[in-house]
């Protein structure tokens, strides 16, 4: 328990100097151009601390836990689900369609149009297992080259012969979604004007499922095992190749997920044009930030969300907002940098530790730290 | 003037003082050995002498002259060289490329491939290495490979040689024609630093002797002033323990039964060819082979790893030819994995998420679908007890033992749910004597118990000690059956070579 | 990549010989040339989509193989010294931006190739860092060196382009470009006879063609790269002490080799090639525009594999995939319809040799596929044009599934290394 207790302590220790590190890289780039890092800094806190950012950052964190949530789930078994980009796209756009074309009374229509989303993001992730396992393709390339693939197949769905709906003069989107399978938003800051996404509950319960599955079913401690060794997994009983479909498949469905605040909150609609991109690689970012663990891709998700939202008062002030484009960069590279270095000293204390509690007769190298 | 004098040395690792007051002085064209017992300290010794470390304390002169080694390359500039217990070879690549390695003649960065060959075939021709530059070391054998790296260590230049546990890996006809290479060495003039913990290998072939007890020197010897006997209790304070059975307790109840078992590799060899054999209850049957003959293929098939062409694999009077892994250690198999670190622990996890790995599944480290972590708890504590793991505590990372306390913790995990049979893969490599002690007491008693065990180890003495029947595997085939109480490791080591085979045909 | 079928059992020395993996030697990739090119002229005349072997076909080719083709190289020498390159990408976009910075503000092409070798090496480094000196994992630094690139990327595009004519934080001004060598003599000629459409003699007049009137002397130069990395790394002291880290970094290291410097030359020689493929994709179409890789750095990693990581197959896969996607964008979908033809007998001929020589698995999917893909051909007229801009990425997906377990990775790769740690 101490051990643990040490462990999280270095690691925020160790998440907060890889920030302050981003914020040195990032006032000497503002530096180097002429700008005040403590301008801009004053800046963004201000404006990123208002309500209505509030909201919006509450938001944008909504959508980032989710797509790190999906992330995480293969990260945890040593899987590279860099797929997540496109299972959403994909889900989301075809669950908007479904949601415009059925009726379905309220409370059901909410739940359908989830459903077939996670649906829709488990096949496609089902897609980059099936080639793991049977063809021994990596799943980072071929994810890669699924997102690509779910761009295009996107496009081709949303031609208005298929399944488009012509909105105004240049959007195409899917059918609107009626009344009924809309989630409404909550008035979490009543003085922001702006409401939260409602689908603010299903992120924090998926994390909180997360965190048991994976910390307490025998489900999770086998998909931990298999990330931590898959060969001693194996011998141990795990089918690993049975753990790589599940997995995949869970964070698929998980990734379909992402779209949903937006679409049944906000856009009620999927729009080629309109709708978010790019968030799986967000996801990416947060989970690793968030060293994969709920509560961590919690505060990383609002850490993101924040400096999105308070970045967009630069540009009024003629700061490229795109500043915050290199914080965030900087900040998952030295925080993986940190994560490591907090490892191996964590073993080698602990290691040390060990060897002062039996007070041994020295063992040797043969015998010793493995 | 001695070629290699060590003062003083002390080297420190997180947790452990892995050396401490070394001295050791080595005569030129000596074949001195330094033994000791596995984790006494002897492979981090000749790690220092070899520059892949350096000392926290002492000092080390060669040839007269104080060196400092920051890394291997200084060591070979001083006419260090050393063949690692652990081949250190590139498979994909060719023999040359592996010897050439570090030390290529090039014309203007060249690699000059016909300098290298012919250099090289000139050490084979010189000291009877009989090597093939051309071939890919990937396709050759262990006997092959100890050449290789002997070749590496002269071409260039070598005048001191380490070889760290050379003969493990061996059968007693190799370990002759190894003895055979280096008497020619040390009639060349070279200073060769024989590292081994068995003591009669030792004896034969050594000019002076250092024992090495906890990291530290305890006395040098000549081989003649001792006994096999005294040398022991030099290295641990007391006898060595001796792999022996006593009474039979074979029953007649059949507890594992393969039939026709054959197991193809991905490019279509059959690595297990068509084995049949039969363990009861009660009953070790140990697997002889030199490494690499199909008992590591054998043993997947058998544990559910590795899919099986044909034949059948029965538990009791079950088939489980179609089981699962799982399936099949829920009911009753147990594992010792031959590499421990890769397949029988998580090394980054507290011990007691390792007491649940391979019985996911049963109490007390579940219920229902929870991980029930108390109860996991309670049980790593039992098994820390009863099988003399040396830990802190069970929240200890398993990467914090010595391997002979992580080997006793398998050991412990396997045989916990009691188990009716035990596939056991060299389950005391590597290990203290204490420890091998205590694995060995516990596999008699399960024995005795009525487990049925399968024992497959490189260590003959151990294999002939421990079994009461003695198969021999060769190339996937199962050549004989030999009677441990009779057999000599030479023998065996004959059998298991495909010599007796061949003797038998030539008579 | 190394990510490879994890549940693999343990392998040991074997006593018994294995065959070693057969490599395409120079007069059979020769051969599978021709025939590559005999099949292509057969379904042009069967088709009669004339553009798919047409001098302006290969033209686009090479120049949109080519940046495919550098990623590719640069995952070679990375992943040769034992370490995964998924920054490619990454490097690869801070080469567009740092080429046509350069370029731009020299007037001058050949500064935007410095600068593309510049944009590279600061990702390179970067990425050497983080995986040999600090020994992160080299896939999660891969992927954070492309989030990071791109918004450095966006940033200085910001700052550099923004008021000059044309630019902004999202694409730059119209570039100085390299311009293409002609022959104008043998251009003509050439020109005659392809216009023929004779089988076979139009196509091969086509490619030469192509090869007197569309090179410039960036392409060449940087062809140049691909013999001259065969030579470093096999024929060199220092190249088998490169490929020597990729294979058994512990080994090398007990003999001396320093292996930390030869996989910091190999990992910034790969990002610096990667961003000589961004300033070639720059050079090209004369402007840098946000999101103008469009993934190619993971292409030339897919490239690389299926160049089972020797820079000849790895010519070969990104020609291919070049080759699609020049003839997907000037041919469009009446083109790739006629390659769906060609795509149905090459994985068909695949299937029959799998099958002949006893692998069932690899060979029943080959047939079935060309099967499926035969009878899309037979009931369409053309292929969605939305998912034809994707034929590279489709293409690849289909290569990997069916060529992934005859590949033979360094065996090193992708695990991280330190210092002291081995056995």
């Amino acid at each position: 328990m101490r051990d643990r207790l040490n462990r999280l302590a270095l690691n925020i220790v160790a998440a907060l100097l890889a920030a302050l590190f981003a914020g040195a890289v990032t006032s000497l780039i503002l530096w180097l151009r002429g700008d005040s890092p403590s301008f801009v800094i004053s800046q963004m806190w201000h404006y990123g601390t208002q309500p209505s950012s509030e909201v919006t950052i509450l938001n944008s964190a909504t959508v980032y836990y989710l797509s790190a949530l999906a992330v995480a789930i293969g990260f945890r078994m040593n899987l590279f689900n860099i797929g997540v980009d496109g299972q959403y796209r994909l889900a989301a756009m075809l669950a908007g369609a479904f949601g415009g074309a059925v009726a379905l009374p309220n409370g059901l229509h909410q739940i359908a149009i989830i459903v077939v989303a996670m649906l829709v993001g488990a096949s496609w992730a089902g897609l980059v297992a099936v080639l793991k396992v049977t063809r021994g393709v990596s799943e980072v390339i071929s994810s890669i080259m699924l997102n690509f693939i779910a761009t295009g197949l996107i496009a081709y769905l949303m031609r208005p012969t298929i399944l488009g709906h012509r909105s105004g003069a240049n959007d195409i989107t899917t059918e609107p979604i009626p009344k009924s399978g809309q989630v409404p938003g909550v008035n979490l800051i009543s003085s922001a004007g702006t409401k939260v996404y409602g689908l603010i509950f299903l992120a924090i319960g998926m994390g909180v499922l997360f965190h048991i599955v994976v910390n307490h079913t025998r489900f999770g401690f086998d998909l931990r095992a298999t990330g931590r060794s898959s060969s001693a997994a194996q011998t141990s009983g795990v089918s690993v190749k049975k753990m790589i479909v599940i997995t995949l498949l869970l964070s698929g469905a998980m990734a379909g997920l992402v779209g949903m605040p937006a679409l049944l909150g906000d856009s009620h609609s999927y729009s080629s044009i309109t709708f978010q991109t790019g968030l799986g690689f967000t996801g990416i970012a947060i989970a690793l930030l968030g060293r994969n663990n709920p509560v961590g891709i919690a505060f990383a998700a609002v850490l993101w969300a924040f400096l999105d939202q308070s970045a967009q008062i630069l540009d009024i002030n003629n700061i490229p907002k795109e500043i915050v484009q290199i914080t965030q960069g900087v900040v998952v590279l030295s925080v993986v940098i940190a994560y490591e270095l907090v490892r191996r000293a964590a073993l080698a204390r602990q290691q040390r530790r060990v060897g002062r509690a039996l007070a041994a007769p020295a063992p040797g190298m043969e015998g010793a730290p493995a | 003037m001695p070629a290699v004098e060590l003062h003083g040395i002390t080297k420190r690792f997180p947790g452990v003082v892995a050396n401490h007051d070394i001295d050791i002085v080595v005569q030129r064209g000596h074949v001195h050995a330094i033994v000791g017992e596995n984790g006494a300290g002897k492979s981090t010794l000749m790690k220092t002498l070899y520059g892949m470390h350096k000392p926290d304390e002492g000092t080390i002169v060669v040839n007269g002259k104080q060196v400092s080694f920051s890394s291997p390359a200084d060591a070979i500039a001083a006419g260090i060289g050393m063949v690692h217990q652990h081949f250190m070879l590139a498979d994909n690549l060719t023999v040359l490329e592996n010897i050439v390695l570090g030390s290529e003649p090039t014309h203007a960065g060249v690699l000059d491939v016909r300098t290298a060959r012919a250099k090289i075939n000139e050490i084979s021709a010189a000291y009877g290495l009989d090597i093939d530059p051309n071939e890919l070391v990937e396709t050759l054998g262990v006997g092959a490979r100890q050449r290789v790296e002997i070749c590496k260590v002269l071409y260039r230049g070598a005048r001191i040689l380490i070889l760290d546990e050379p003969t493990a890996v061996l059968v007693p006809q190799e370990v002759d024609e190894l003895f055979a290479n280096l008497r020619e060495l040390k009639s060349e003039g070279l200073t060769v630093l024989f590292i081994s913990h068995k003591l009669d290998e030792v004896l034969a072939v050594a000019d002076e002797i250092t024992v090495i007890r906890r990291g530290t020197t305890v006395r040098t010897v000549l081989p003649k002033e001792v006994t096999a006997h005294q040398l022991a209790e030099l290295m641990v304070g007391s006898e060595l323990p001796v792999p022996e059975l006593r009474e039979s307790t074979v029953t007649d109840i059949a507890e594992l039964t393969v039939e026709d078992l054959t197991v193809r590799s991905q490019d279509g060899r059959a690595v297990v060819d068509d084995v049949s054999f039969v363990i009861h209850k009660g009953e070790i049957v140990g697997l002889a082979g030199v490494e690499g003959n199909g008992q590591a293929e054998l043993v997947e098939a058998i544990m559910g790893l590795r899919a099986a062409e044909s034949g059948r694999v029965l538990l009791g009077d079950r088939d489980i030819s179609r089981w699962q892994t799982r399936q099949r250690r829920e009911r009753g198999m147990a594992y010792i994995p031959e590499d421990r670190q890769r397949n029988g622990l998580l090394l980054e996890a507290p011990l007691w998420e390792n007491r649940i790995l391979g019985h996911q599944t049963q109490r007390p480290n579940v219920r229902g679908f929870w991980i029930d972590g108390a109860g996991a708890k309670k049980d790593t504590r039992r098994l820390v007890a009863e099988f003399d793991v040396r830990t802190p505590g069970v929240d200890v990372e398993a990467a914090s033992l010595s391997g002979g306390n992580q080997q006793k913790f398998i050991v412990g995990r396997e045989m916990s749910g009691a188990p009716s049979l035990l596939i056991a893969s060299h389950p005391t490599r590597g290990v203290d004597v204490g420890a091998q002690a205590a694995i060995w007491d516990h596999l008699r008693n399960a024995r005795a118990a009525g487990l049925a065990v399968l024992l497959i180890s490189a260590d003959l003495d151990e294999l002939i000690g421990m079994s009461d029947t003695l198969r021999v595997i060769l190339r996937g085939r199962l050549v004989g059956e030999v009677d441990p109480r009779t057999v000599t490791p030479e023998q065996l080591g004959a059998a298991m070579t495909g010599a007796a085979a061949a003797e038998e045909k030539a008579s | 990549m190394t990510v490879q079928d994890t549940s693999a059992p343990t392998e040991t020395v074997r006593l018994d010989r294995v065959k070693p993996a057969r490599r395409l030697r120079g007069r059979q990739l020769w051969l599978a040339a021709l025939a590559g090119l005999v099949l292509l002229s057969l379904v042009r005349v069967i088709t009669n989509a004339n553009d798919i072997t047409s001098t302006g076909t290969l033209g686009a080719t090479i120049a949109l193989g080519m940046p495919i083709a550098l990623a590719g190289l640069g995952g070679l020498w990375s992943e040769r010294s034992g370490v995964v390159n998924i920054g490619l990408e990454g490097m690869m976009i801070l080469g567009t931006f740092f080429g046509a910075d350069f370029a731009y503000f020299t007037h001058s092409p050949w500064m935007g190739v410095v600068g593309g070798i510049v944009g590279g090496f600061i990702g390179g480094i970067v990425h050497a860092v983080a995986t040999v000196t600090f020994g992160v994992d080299q896939i999660v630094s891969g992927v954070a060196i492309t989030i990071l690139a791109t918004g450095l990327a966006r940033y200085l595009a910001g700052v550099f382009f923004t008021g000059q004519p044309g630019g902004g934080p999202t694409q730059s001004p119209s570039i100085p470009q390299f311009t293409q060598l002609r022959v104008p003599a043998l251009d003509s000629f050439f020109g005659r006879i392809e216009n023929h459409h004779w089988f076979l003699i139009s196509d091969i007049a086509g490619l030469l063609r192509g090869l007197v009137t569309t090179l410039t002397p960036f392409t060449i130069v940087m062809a140049l790269l691909f013999p001259l990395t065969w030579f470093l790394l096999w024929r060199t002291a220092f190249g088998l002490q490169l490929r020597s880290c990729g294979e058994n970094p512990t080994a090398a290291e007990t003999l001396g080799v320093g292996v930390y410097s030869r996989k910091y030359v190999a990992v910034i020689v790969s990002g610096i090639l990667a961003g000589l493929g961004g300033a070639f994709l720059a050079d090209f179409a004369g402007i840098y525009r946000e999101g103008q890789t469009g993934g190619r750095g993971f292409i030339g990693l897919a490239a690389m594999i299926f160049g089972n990581w020797r820079p000849g197959g790895l010519v070969a896969g990104a020609g291919l995939f070049g080759y699609t996607d020049a003839v997907q964008s000037r041919g469009g979908a009446k083109s790739v319809h006629a390659l769906l033809l060609l795509v149905a007998i090459i994985v068909l001929l695949v299937g029959l040799y799998a099958l002949w020589r006893r692998r069932l698995a690899t060979g029943s999917l080959a047939v079935v596929i060309a099967i499926l893909v035969f009878i899309w051909y037979l009931l369409t007229k053309d292929v969605p044009i939305e998912l034809v801009t994707y034929t590279p990425q489709i293409i690849t997906l289909l290569v990997l599934a069916l060529a992934t377990q005859r590949l033979r990775p360094p065996a090193a790769d992708g695990i991280p290394w330190r210092k002291g740690q081995g056995a």
